[in-house]
């Protein structure tokens, strides 16, 4: 399982976050992106936090938080695959990738395996295009993919 | 100041990135050390150079040499044999570089001898993160001339004259939005840049800021001073971290060398950036969208008017470009309106990049100047299509835009050729299919992402992208009817007058646009029940063909579903198509290619 990210540090740097946009005009995008690194995912009880430094309503924020797809309200996999389905990459064939990814693991797009270590994601195009089709997992980029090399990449993590 | 006399230059854009340039910057650094080099030749980490398909791409100066595919074991040799001993390693040169024992430099190499590069003037030239790189190539030179020898009436006058035009994707002319945020009076006005570069398929102004980020912060200033804002913001994709950081490079170098903050090159004029990271939502790369996530809020339209320029950043008169176009800024100040304008069509001056992708020979950026032809940029810089196949289409504007077909190869490229062919210039995506590309398909998959992107504000767009879906999912799954491809029409052009935005607006696009060149493709799938590029999978059916199948039965083996009947060595195999799922698996496994799919 994904470890457990809400500790008092992280909420000490939550408040360090918040007084460091206060001032700011238009502070709620910096300051729940900053949030979603420090805590992996933004629930209630952390969108609450910010309504109080921010003096923001809550359910705006959640309207934020909900309208905007790099925000999610659920704890991630350890790792986030993340299958670009850009035109360039479409193209190419990554439908057949994402198809095999979802074969070998047993998961749907947007899911994340019940051991928390994977979450399969469709992505918008990386302007990666001169590697079509790409995937990424986390911050590894994997290009010039055929279908047959995906068990090879899901077997190194 | 020391002199080398050999520079290496490594791409470090995205794509190079992914395929593993870091690690060649640090095998270079770890031979030259060992190769006492280190004092004759200097490593630098550019921007893109724009052939991706040749990546990680290194350049040796002063030859020019150009490596393609470069691997970690390359540099050894690289470094022993070129840089110790002068002799280039022809066998790792990009291929069209070496014709017939003469070696070319990278200039002489067809994919750039018709690129004519201004918005990319700097990327993979200039190392991005030093200023005095970019100031060595006469930067901020164009910001100190407006300052202390123009008024802002002059500077608005020039990017006029010079005729420059948004290149986000209306084709705005920029010198009108200029002067407006100009002439509407308030205390407070701000200038903003479109770094959302949504579009898939399109990734020039990621290379921009990657390679060249300081040309995004003098446009902006200049355009600080011509309207009177002294706060700018940049609205920059989260998806694009290596731009995101050397653009915050550039701001602080930028501040620590003067060049904002107060009192710029003496004058009182005072400037400030801040950049702003999307959240992953496409239509926040339309204008209005943009400034309200700016403000930190849903990035949902407004109505216009009051335009921006008028009423944008909170309620302030706000000037917005996108990056390429303000790419274009300084050179137009230092070099004169008339030089820009003396590029390009009559109504489209200077020049324009484009990002060619999909079935091409040399994925990459390019930049041409306006009035090449489409088949100049396919056939010419592009090197044609891959594996002997046949141009079916090239689809520009992303999904605001639409496809070209073969018979409009020799149209020039400019912003109003592309409309009257029911595409458009959008970004710059320029997405190449084959033969193997089903239109119906790729009018579905631009379909599911403007119905995925929809804000939801309007009903047109939230309502009516959906039901277009519908329909094309429905022919694609062959269960579509001739009346469908009638009620798309009349959605489609509902949807296009009533939208509130551009997204909306632009929306059905690229299925007119199919229907207007592929609508035989759509009748197949409608009547014949048949995809003729051989994609859709409800519509497909594998069959074995009996003279080539040598009965070893291989696919019965791998069919996940047991509908592949036969006997080993005695029979011939055969697929029941009634209980076949279509999975393909039988097709890949057949030693002998004896079956297809149909």
């Amino acid at each position: 399982m994904a470890k457990n990210t809400f500790t008092a540090e992280n909420f000490t740097k939550l408040d360090q976050v918040i007084q460091k946009y206060a001032d700011k005009k238009g502070a709620l995008i910096p300051v729940l992106n900053d949030a979603q690194k420090i805590f992996g995912c933004l629930p209630m009880e952390i969108q609450k936090k910010i309504s109080e430094g921010l003096n923001i309503a809550l359910a705006e924020i959640y309207g934020v938080v909900t309208f905007y797809s790099q925000f999610s309200l659920e704890p991630k996999g350890e790792y986030t695959i993340g299958v670009c389905l850009g035109t360039a990459c479409y193209v190419k064939g990554a439908q057949k990738i994402i198809d095999r990814i979802k074969k070998e693991i047993s998961i749907g797009v947007g899911e994340t395996s019940p051991n928390g270590k994977f979450t399969l994601e469709a992505t918008r195009c990386i302007g990666a295009c001169g590697l079509a089709p790409v995937l990424t997992v986390n911050e590894d980029v994997y290009g010039r993919l055929v279908e047959g090399d995906v068990p090879g990449i899901l077997e190194k993590y | 100041m020391e002199i080398f006399r050999s520079h290496v230059l490594i791409c470090g854009g995205t794509g190079c990135t992914s395929s593993g340039s870091e690690t060649l910057i640090d095998t270079f650094n770890k031979e030259l050390e060992k190769n006492g080099l280190t004092n004759e030749v200097k490593i630098v980490k550019t921007g893109c150079f724009g052939l991706c398909e040749a990546g990680p791409i290194v350049i040796v100066y002063p030859e020019g040499a150009f490596y393609s595919h470069v691997k970690v074991e390359d540099i050894k040799r690289i470094t022993e044999e070129h840089l110790l001993k002068g002799r280039i390693v022809k066998d790792l040169l990009f291929k069209e570089a070496v014709e017939e024992d003469q070696i070319r430099s990278i200039n002489e190499v067809e994919f750039y001898k018709k690129q004519k590069r201004v918005a990319l003037k700097n990327c993979g030239v200039i190392n991005p993160e030093d200023i005095r790189e970019y100031i060595a190539f006469d930067g901020y030179k164009a910001l100190g001339k407006a300052l202390t020898e123009m008024k802002p009436e002059d500077v608005i006058d020039a990017i006029k004259k010079s005729g420059l035009r948004g290149r986000g994707g209306g084709g705005f002319p920029s010198g009108l939005k200029w002067e407006f945020t100009y002439k509407a009076q308030n205390d407070q006005k701000y200038v903003a840049c479109n770094a959302d570069e949504g579009d898939p398929g399109a990734f020039m102004d990621r290379s921009v800021l990657e390679g060249d980020p300081h040309a995004i912060v003098e446009a902006m200033a200049i355009a600080g001073y011509a309207v009177g804002a002294d706060q700018g913001y940049v609205y920059v994709r989260a998806e694009y971290p290596i731009a995101v950081n050397r653009l915050q490079i550039a701001i602080d170098q930028a501040r620590e060398y003067g060049l904002l903050g107060k009192n710029i090159f003496g004058t009182d004029f005072a400037f400030d950036l801040e950049i702003r990271l999307g959240a992953g939502a496409f239509v926040c790369g339309e204008e209005t969208a943009l400034l309200n996530s700016i403000e930190g809020k849903r990035g949902m339209p407004r109505p216009r008017p009051p335009f921006p320029a008028i009423k944008g950043l909170w309620e302030k008169p706000t000037l917005l470009n996108n990056v390429e176009t303000y790419a274009n800024v300084a050179q137009i100040i230092l070099n004169g309106p008339e030089w820009f304008a003396s590029m390009g069509t009559e109504k489209s001056k200077g020049t324009k990049v484009f990002a060619l992708g999909g079935k091409i020979n040399n994925t990459g950026l390019v930049e041409i100047p306006m009035g090449t032809t489409l088949k100049e940029v396919i056939y010419e810089i592009g090197g044609g299509i891959p594996n002997g196949k046949a141009f079916k289409a090239v689809q520009t504007g992303g999904p605001s835009g639409g496809c070209i077909t073969a018979d409009y190869l020799e149209t020039p490229i400019d912003y109003d050729n592309l409309i009257a062919l029911g595409s458009m210039m959008g970004s710059g995506g320029m997405i190449v299919m084959d033969e193997d590309n089903c239109m119906v398909d790729i009018a579905r998959f631009f379909l599911d992402f403007t119905v995925d992107e929809s804000c939801g504000k309007c009903p047109p767009c939230r309502i009516g992208t959906k039901r277009m879906l519908e329909i094309l999912d429905k022919i694609t799954s062959g269960q579509g009817e001739l009346e469908d491809i009638d009620k798309l029409e009349k959605l489609a052009a509902n949807i296009k007058a009533s939208a509130l935005c551009g997204l909306g607006q632009t929306a059905p696009n690229p299925v007119l646009s199919t229907l207007r060149y592929f609508r035989d493709e759509y009748i197949a799938h409608v009547t014949e029940k048949r995809c003729p590029a051989g994609v859709c999978q409800g519509l497909l059916s594998y069959t074995v063909t009996p003279e080539l199948c040598k009965k070893c039965g291989i696919c019965a083996n791998k069919c996940p579903v047991n509908c592949i009947d036969g006997v080993k060595g005695k029979e011939v195999y055969k697929i029941d198509t009634e209980k076949c799922i279509k999975c393909g698996a039988c097709m890949e496994a057949c030693p002998f290619k004896a079956i297809s799919k149909k």
